[in-house]
């Protein structure tokens, strides 16, 4: 196979899930009590996207992998204990504050002119990876917002799988509702890839793997830039956490508009 | 008149997580640490505890399940923790702190899946710490796991030191196991027969080799050896029957019969042959002093990670016990706080607390302190054959000198001149530290494992009835019972204190021990909540204590301070450790403060967690010195003769006739003395006139001081309790309890 792929996996951190998550507010917005001091993992979805892209990559010889990630950098360095473990990559940490309620627009413009500015790396070669939301507030935008930035329009979320042809183009299997996937056939790099959660188990831990990534992890984490994340006029006006509910309707022959008011009427019925 | 100002105090928000502990522990810096504990957490919360909840405990026999549990050790990375880098590990240099964190990690979840691992490690040790080139070589290939690619089973082996009674115990010379020459050709290398049964040997179901210890049983061979056995050697090797043990079940253990034919390079450490006779380089008692000296810390550990890992599941159970009842209806306390909002089952919790955060900084820093120690040993080996100095007698000997510029060094001022040149030697160095992990090592196992057993019980009461089940959160029944066994392998409680017997005495460790009271005392003077005044006072009467006994008779005029003389050694070696624990507690938690402060990813929320974990300290150190103080008196009142009131002491007391009389010139009297002979000569109901001791009033007068620095203990477990019924906990624990699969 003569195609590489440049795989760029973004990906956060969150609280872990299993913590007791309670949302505040602070002069700077909202947040999660005590944030700092729960234990941080990576985000889930986004997990998925570097166990499959580590998975393509050794897959497609030839092909490069860098995890960015955008956070505190000391966290960042803990969850590098246990995720550099995994799987062989090269991280592109960016220092930020924690939360998850820093202006989508805002962190993906810091992802994608940190992407830009990653040496080697080949943007028609380019293989955006990341979840297709977060587990932390779960806006499901962001990925979006640095595709196109990085002027990345062949776009795919909730994706299960990807199989590449000898020529450098690829199938992506997309979750659509009822439990089904959506074919498409991609002609080839670069896209933008937002994954649900894959078909492959977590990696076990390694030490060997994680000596290996920690001598390019540490330095790099040394190195890491601050972003200052511009709220943008984003202002919440309520914070609480989801409610466990599912109001699901298989249904044809409806109309995007006729969707779209549907939703809009639903939307309205909360306030 | 003015009103005390009490501090305004911060409190502690979540339980201390990996950043904090990294810290406390001082392995912040050792990313393959960090590595090493995520991926042994990984193995513990998921595969061991799966294999718990699903009931893997309930045989005796060694499973396929259980067998997995190995492999999953070898993929994470757990069982080439042991190994060098160039023999497949991944980590370089000494490896005590490694190991000790790594069976903290699985011990969090069940103490038998440490035990698999650290079985392992028993058996390499001896081949490790005393074989020759070439047998290290042979058996660290073989044993590691196969790295990516490689198509290959690791070895795994066995330590058979443990004889069936009558023989090898707690007594490890009564060796019954034989090595006679069974064929020995003119210049070649002669061959062994061994003859030797076990009992209790871990890891013996799956054991490709085994290092076992043997006497003589031919006058060709002088005294005592390790051998290596290996399954294939030509004989018999009886793996036996499995022990029916009632803890630890994830690792294997059984009774094995090992009659076998060996060739005599397979001695560990080697030999050579003088006149005819083979002499071992090393005897049985010198390889498994090397070894056990390593190994009995991370058994510390496991307890002490028992103890941490009941907090939580206990928290939850207390908070969560009342609700859905009517009348608890969320909002209410009933709800909110359930039995949390009882003071005692707070007190409880927060010595069970207190007791696993002391057990795991003492254990810790023993196995820091081996790390430090094993490069001064290999360069103390190197100077004393430079010198031509060879043979245990001849190398402490030699030692002399060293431990008295040591003690010299001790007793330096900070900015004596000779400090810097004292304190550059190697040999002083070594010392120092050889002193300190004599006694840091028994204080471990034997605290840890004893008084961690105890305080299991204590967690498991916490819990109540569901606490005895099998579907208890935690697992914490099991983990009581096994600390029992955490007590007794790898040396039982009697074998740790009779080390600690000898050791504790040594010149340099009673420097060592002046100079940490003084410190104590400075630490009290910058941090008066951590109890170190407490503990200060407690060591001065240990001290005391130990050198009054060390001069002093009974009432029969035997000595009292004698190896003989169990009753007063080990009492003493077991106030000691409660010491030693509070004082690495205290240790590690001005650690934290200090190096917190700069660290970004505990920083916030540090201010609370050094408060809580200083009134831990607090109270722990309230505890030790009641202990202390209780031990002390003991010893020092206990062998005098009580005076009795048909004996001499009876003329010592007054007659009522006489008080009366003595009331008129000296008023209040009668109300003061206390053993008074009445008219009839009755006397008061006791056991007889009041004893008096000779140096009693020193005794007093410390003992006295001590109670009064329990001032403030209760208070700081006070703030404690409050945090305990505050703190933040997770929505459930992050590995499974019993139930259906
Ligand atoms: C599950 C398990 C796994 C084990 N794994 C191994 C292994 O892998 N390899 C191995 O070689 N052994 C192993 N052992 C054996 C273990 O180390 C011994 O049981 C232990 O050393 C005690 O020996 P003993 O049982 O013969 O006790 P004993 O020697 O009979 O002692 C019993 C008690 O008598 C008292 N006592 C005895 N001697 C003295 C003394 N001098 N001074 C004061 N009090 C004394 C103490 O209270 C002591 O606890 C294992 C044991 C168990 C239960």
């Amino acid at each position: 196979m003569a195609t590489t792929f440049h795989i760029a996996v973004c990906a956060g951190i969150v609280p872990d899930p299993l913590q007791t998550l309670e949302p505040t507010t602070t002069p700077g917005g909202p947040a999660i009590k005590n944030e700092m001091l729960l234990p941080a993992v990576l985000d889930p979805w986004a997990a998925s996207a570097l166990y499959e892209a580590a998975d393509l990559a050794s897959r497609v010889p030839g092909s490069k992998l860098w995890l960015v990630s955008l956070g505190p950098k000391a966290r960042l360095q803990q969850v590098m204990m246990t995720v550099a473990q995994k799987v062989a990559f090269e991280l592109v940490p960016i220092d930020s504050p924690q939360g998850g309620f820093a202006d989508a627009a805002a962190t993906a413009e810091a992802i994608a002119s940190t992407i830009e500015a990653i040496p080697n790396l080949d943007r028609a070669k380019l293989l955006l990876f990341g979840g297709w939301e977060s587990a932390s507030r779960g806006a499901g935008v962001t990925l979006q917002f640095v595709g196109e930035r990085l002027r990345i329009a062949d776009q795919f979320f909730g994706v299960d799988q990807i199989i590449v042809h000898d020529d450098g183009s690829f199938e992506v299997l997309e979750r659509v509702e009822g439990g089904k996937h959506q074919v498409s056939v991609c002609a080839g790099a670069p896209a933008v890839l937002g994954w649900a959660t894959g078909n492959l188990a977590e990696p076990r831990n390694n030490p060997q793997i994680g000596m290996a990534n920690m001598r390019t992890v540490m330095p790099a984490l040394q190195r890491a830039k601050a972003a200052a994340l511009d709220a943008n006029g984003l202002r919440y006006v309520a914070v609480s956490l989801p409610r466990q509910q599912r109001e699901t309707r298989v249904v044809q022959d409806m109309t995007p508009d006729q969707i779209a008011a549907e939703l809009v009427a639903w939307i309205g019925k909360d306030r | 008149m003015g009103t005390i100002a009490i501090p305004e105090t911060k409190t502690m928000l979540t339980i201390p997580g990996d950043p904090v502990r990294q810290l406390l522990w001082r392995f912040a810096g050792r990313f393959d640490l960090q590595m090493l504990v995520q991926s042994a957490r990984g193995v513990a919360r998921g595969t061991v505890a799966r294999l718990v909840a699903a009931g893997e405990r309930n045989t005796h026999e060694w499973t396929a399940a259980k067998n997995a549990m190995l492999d999953a050790f070898d993929s994470a990375g757990i069982t080439a923790a042991f190994m060098e880098p160039e023999e497949g590990g991944f980590i370089a240099g000494p490896k005590n702190l490694a190991l000790g964190l790594a069976a903290f990690e699985l011990a969090w979840v069940d103490g038998g899946a440490a035990t698999a691992s650290l079985a392992g490690f028993l058996a390499l040790s001896p081949i490790h710490e005393r074989g020759m080139p070439e047998q290290v070589d042979r058996y660290m290939k073989l044993a590691a796991p196969p790295q990516p690619g490689e198509n290959r089973k690791p070895w795994r082996g066995a330590f058979a030191l443990t004889e069936p009674i009558p023989y090898v115990g707690v007594d490890t010379g009564m060796l019954g196991g034989k090595v006679r020459v069974a064929e020995w050709k003119d210049g070649q290398e002669p061959w062994l027969q061994i003859d030797k049964r076990g009992r209790f040997i871990s890891g013996i179901a799956f054991a490709n080799f085994v290092t076992a210890a043997v006497s003589s049983g031919d006058e060709r061979i002088k005294g005592s050896c390790v051998v290596i056995l290996e399954e294939t050697d030509k004989g018999a090797f009886d793996r036996g029957t499995s022990t029916k043990k009632l803890v630890h079940q994830l690792s294997s253990t059984g009774d094995p019969v090992f009659n076998l034919r060996i060739p005599a390079g397979r001695i560990v450490g080697g030999y050579t042959v003088k006149e005819g006779v083979i002499i071992p380089n090393f005897n049985h008692t010198e390889v498994i002093d090397a070894v056990f000296r390593r190994t009995r810390v991370p058994v510390g550990l496991m307890t002490a990670a028992k103890l941490l890992s009941s907090v939580e599941p206990v928290i939850r159970y207390q908070r969560q016990r009342f609700r859905g009842a009517e009348g608890a209806r969320p909002g209410s306390v009933r709800y909110e706080q359930g039995i949390q909002q009882r003071e005692d089952a707070l007190h409880r919790l927060v010595d069970v607390w207190a007791a696993g955060e002391a057990a795991a900084s003492l254990g810790f820093a023993a196995a820091r302190l081996f790390d430090e120690l094993d490069p001064l040993e290999k360069q103390k080996t190197a100077l004393m054959k430079d010198r031509g100095i060879s043979g245990g007698r001849a190398v402490m000997k030699a030692l002399k000198e060293s431990e008295q510029r040591a003690v010299e060094l001790l007793a330096l001022k900070q900015s004596d001149p000779r400090r810097a040149q004292l304190e550059a030697d190697p040999l002083v160095q070594f010392v120092l530290k050889d002193a300190e992990a004599n006694v840091l090592c028994p204080a471990t196992k034997l605290w840890n494992t004893g008084h961690g057993a105890n305080m299991m019980r204590e967690a498991v009461s916490l819990m109540g009835g569901y606490g005895i089940t099998e579907d208890c959160p935690g697992f914490l029944a099991n983990k009581w019972m096994d600390a029992q066994l955490e007590a007794t392998y790898e040396g039982p409680e009697a074998v740790q204190r009779r080390q600690l017997t000898v050791t504790m005495i040594g010149d340099v460790f009673l420097a060592l021990f002046a100079a940490w009271t003084k410190q104590m005392r400075e630490i009290a003077s910058s941090h008066p909540g951590t109890g170190a005044c407490t503990l200060a006072s407690a060591m001065n009467l240990w001290a005391w204590t130990l050198n009054h006994l060390q001069r002093s008779t009974d009432a029969a005029g035997n000595k009292l301070y004698h190896g003989q003389r169990q009753g007063v050694t080990f009492a003493l070696a077991d106030a000691l450790s409660w010491l030693m624990a509070s004082r690495c507690q205290i240790l590690d938690v001005l650690e934290l403060e200090t190096r917190g402060a700069q660290d970004a990813s505990v920083s916030e929320g540090l201010a609370g967690t050094v408060q809580f974990l200083s009134d831990l300290c607090h109270t722990q150190a309230a505890q030790a010195a009641g202990e202390v103080s209780r031990i002390c008196a003991e010893l020092v009142f206990g062998y005098n003769r009580h005076p009795s009131w048909d004996d001499e002491e009876r003329r010592n007391c007054f007659l009522a006739s006489e008080l009366e009389d003595l009331e008129q010139t000296v008023p209040g009297i009668m109300a003061m003395a206390v053993d008074v002979l009445a008219a009839d000569g009755s006397h008061p109901a006791k056991a007889g006139p009041c004893a008096s001791c000779a140096g009693a009033s020193d005794f007093l007068r410390m003992q006295s001081k001590l109670t009064r620095c329990l001032t403030g203990s209760r208070l700081a477990k006070d703030r404690a309790a409050e945090t305990v019924s505050k703190v933040v906990i997770p929505e459930a624990l992050d590995y499974p309890a019993a139930g259906p699969a």
